[in-house]
């Protein structure tokens, strides 16, 4: 094993071009780029930059005018394009679900194209239905009858249902609102984490690629491209003008978004389990100089009250108020310092799955940026 | 006749009862120069569809033409076929008919047909692509489902056009209910009751087809049904 000289690209462009008829400029000129085995590659850049074309000719929906492109070390054009597009899986923005079948149909439909017999088809959309959080009475709806969001999700299930290597995404999350769209980001790398596929992801939002790319390649107008390399030294070092003006002004706050929240930030805060006695609680919130106390049952955080609530009663008759704004330990410095900034206290609470962590304030954010 | 003529009533049930058979017999012509004229529409307008889709720069000239043949009168098509195919024996004039009536449901079938096709969303065409779909499994089993309610609101259309105008082949000798009609105006005292027959019973065929082909519709299209759920 230790002497295979395989490297572990999944994906190779080589000097990949494409001239429209026509057109007097290329759409991607001279594009090397590799995408190795289990990576999430963004495409990143402004329309025009040939991204979309730079996907869509990995699974010839668009062929190269010249160079060579491979996938799993076979070149895509050895492959009769509708066998390869069957190993490959393809989400697109506008989902392009098929109305007149049902959503289990619709997840069914690389399986059916590859023959599978009907048990085998049945077993798959069930296990699809669980991996991508749709409602099992959804299956037997058509796409018409769901919301943007669980069609987006549908269209995920239907790349994934052959269980293909490689998935190619072409702004998938575009055309949703943007509470949806988050969902669907955390939703999506959470899956990628377990599912562990080469994806080819295209978009034009900064934000997205870094959230979700391993690497992103920074496309310039004509195919050009400019930077790849990991979010982090993308924002740390951009490679020229066009890098550093095409993620924009926020590289530092942006850069936050790929730091977790870190033990250090998070402290224990002004908390008092209910079997404590009013006189504890008014200490503790001397000691941190605030008007508020936050209760716990064992380790479960169950609100705030007021100094003014308290009055000497015992903490277990009180009836605290809920923190309106809480993070997880997973959540990003970006987001902790929004969430602070946005609190009237100017803290907000961690918590994970009803278990409290602790608490995060802007000094400590502030300590840790600096470092 | 003579018993025709002295029920002073409008309608003379009599004769129904008396001509009963000869009644079943025309419907079932009726229905049968109704069937044929759209089964051979369907199919050449099908064809021609299928060239306007494939090479859109066509389109506009195949409508052109269905729309003239579209507009000229059933009797100067008559006039103009019968010569060629002649009149002389029953299957000539079957067939002088037939062009006729096939001619005026090209234009709707056609329009109905290209603009279901093209009416499948550009992303949804995209996905099959890219599900690997060959362009003849995607034509099959995406595009042309899709375009079924708009097929079928052509067929439809087409079906009520026809039979409307089956009547007037009754001038060939044919006409199916329209002899009726024709008989009962030829009459030196005008017949009201085999107008009325001839009449009614064409509206009724009319509108007992629309329904059934609205129903065959929504049998094969239950995904496109608004609102019922």
């Amino acid at each position: 094993m230790g002497s295979q000289v395989q490297t572990d690209t999944m994906i190779r462009l080589d000097n990949v071009a494409k001239v429209f008829a026509g057109a007097s400029q290329p759409a991607v000129a001279n594009l090397s780029l590799d995408v190795d085995r289990g990576e999430l590659v963004v495409l990143l850049g402004p329309s025009g930059c040939g991204k979309t074309t730079t996907l869509k000719m990995i699974n010839r929906l668009i062929e190269p005018t010249s160079g060579r492109i491979e996938v799993d070390g076979r070149d895509v054009m050895s492959v009769p394009p509708h066998e390869l597009r069957r190993s490959i899986g393809y989400v697109i923005q506008e989902v392009g679900l098929f109305p007149h079948r049902t959503i289990a149909q619709n997840m069914a439909t690389v399986p059916k194209l590859l023959g599978w017999d009907a048990g085998r088809i049945n077993e798959r959309v069930a296990e699809l239905t669980v991996l991508v959080g749709l409602d099992r009475s959804m299956l037997e709806r058509y796409p018409t009858e769901l919301s943007g969001g669980q069609q987006q999700r549908v269209g995920v299930a239907r790349a994934l249902a052959a269980d293909p290597p490689v998935l190619l995404m072409d702004e998938p999350f575009g055309a949703v609102d943007p509470i949806v769209r988050g969902h669907l980001q955390w939703e999506f790398l959470e899956l990628q984490s377990r599912l562990g596929k080469t994806v080819v992801f295209v978009t034009h939002d900064i934000d997205e690629a870094i959230l979700l790319g391993s690497r992103i390649a920074i496309l310039n107008v004509g195919g050009v491209l400019e930077q790849h390399d990991t979010p982090e030294r993308i924002l740390a070092s951009p490679a020229n003008e066009f890098v550093e003006s095409f993620i924009g002004g926020e590289r530092g706050l942006r850069r936050l978004a790929l730091r977790p929240i870190g033990e250090a930030v998070v402290s224990r805060g002004p908390v008092i389990d209910i079997t404590g006695t009013p006189d504890e609680a008014v200490r503790l919130m001397e000691e941190h100089g605030v008007s508020w106390v936050g209760l716990l049952s064992g380790d479960q955080l169950l609100g705030w009250v007021d100094a003014s609530e308290i009055d000497g009663r015992p903490l277990a008759a009180l009836t605290p108020r809920e923190f309106l704004v809480s993070l997880r330990s997973d959540s990003s410095l970006r987001s902790a310092l929004d969430a602070v900034v946005t609190s009237h206290a100017r803290m907000a609470v961690v918590v994970d799955d009803g278990i409290y962590r602790g608490m995060v304030d802007l000094e400590a954010i502030a300590e840790e940026i600096t470092e | 006749m003579i018993l025709a003529q002295a029920a002073s009533s409008l309608f003379d049930w009599d004769w129904v009862g008396r001509n009963i058979d000869s009644i079943w017999r025309r419907t079932v012509e009726h229905l049968a120069l109704t069937g044929v004229a759209l089964v051979a529409g369907i199919v050449i307008a099908s064809a021609l569809a299928a060239v306007a889709i494939r090479k859109p720069r066509t389109y506009p000239t195949i409508t052109a033409a269905t729309g003239l043949l579209y507009t000229i009168p059933a009797l100067a098509v008559f006039a103009l076929v019968a010569p060629l195919v002649g009149i002389g024996t029953v299957t000539q004039r079957f067939i002088t008919a037939e062009i006729a009536l096939i001619s005026y449901t090209l234009l709707i079938l056609i329009r109905n047909i290209v603009t279901g096709v093209n009416g499948v969303p550009a992303g949804v065409r995209e996905a099959a692509a890219g599900m690997g779909y060959s362009e003849g499994e995607r034509i099959r089993q995406i595009e042309l489902p899709l375009a079924l309610p708009a097929v079928m609101a052509g067929i439809r259309i087409a079906t009520v056009t026809v039979i409307g105008l089956v009547t007037v082949t009754s001038l060939l000798g044919l006409g199916g209910l329209g002899f009726f009609i024709l008989d009962g105006l030829r009459r030196s005292i005008i017949f009201p009751t085999e107008i009325i027959v001839g009449v009614v019973l064409s509206v009724a065929l009319a509108a007992a087809l629309d329904i059934g082909l609205l129903g065959i519709g929504r049998v094969l299209t239950p995904w496109a049904r608004e609102g019922d759920r």
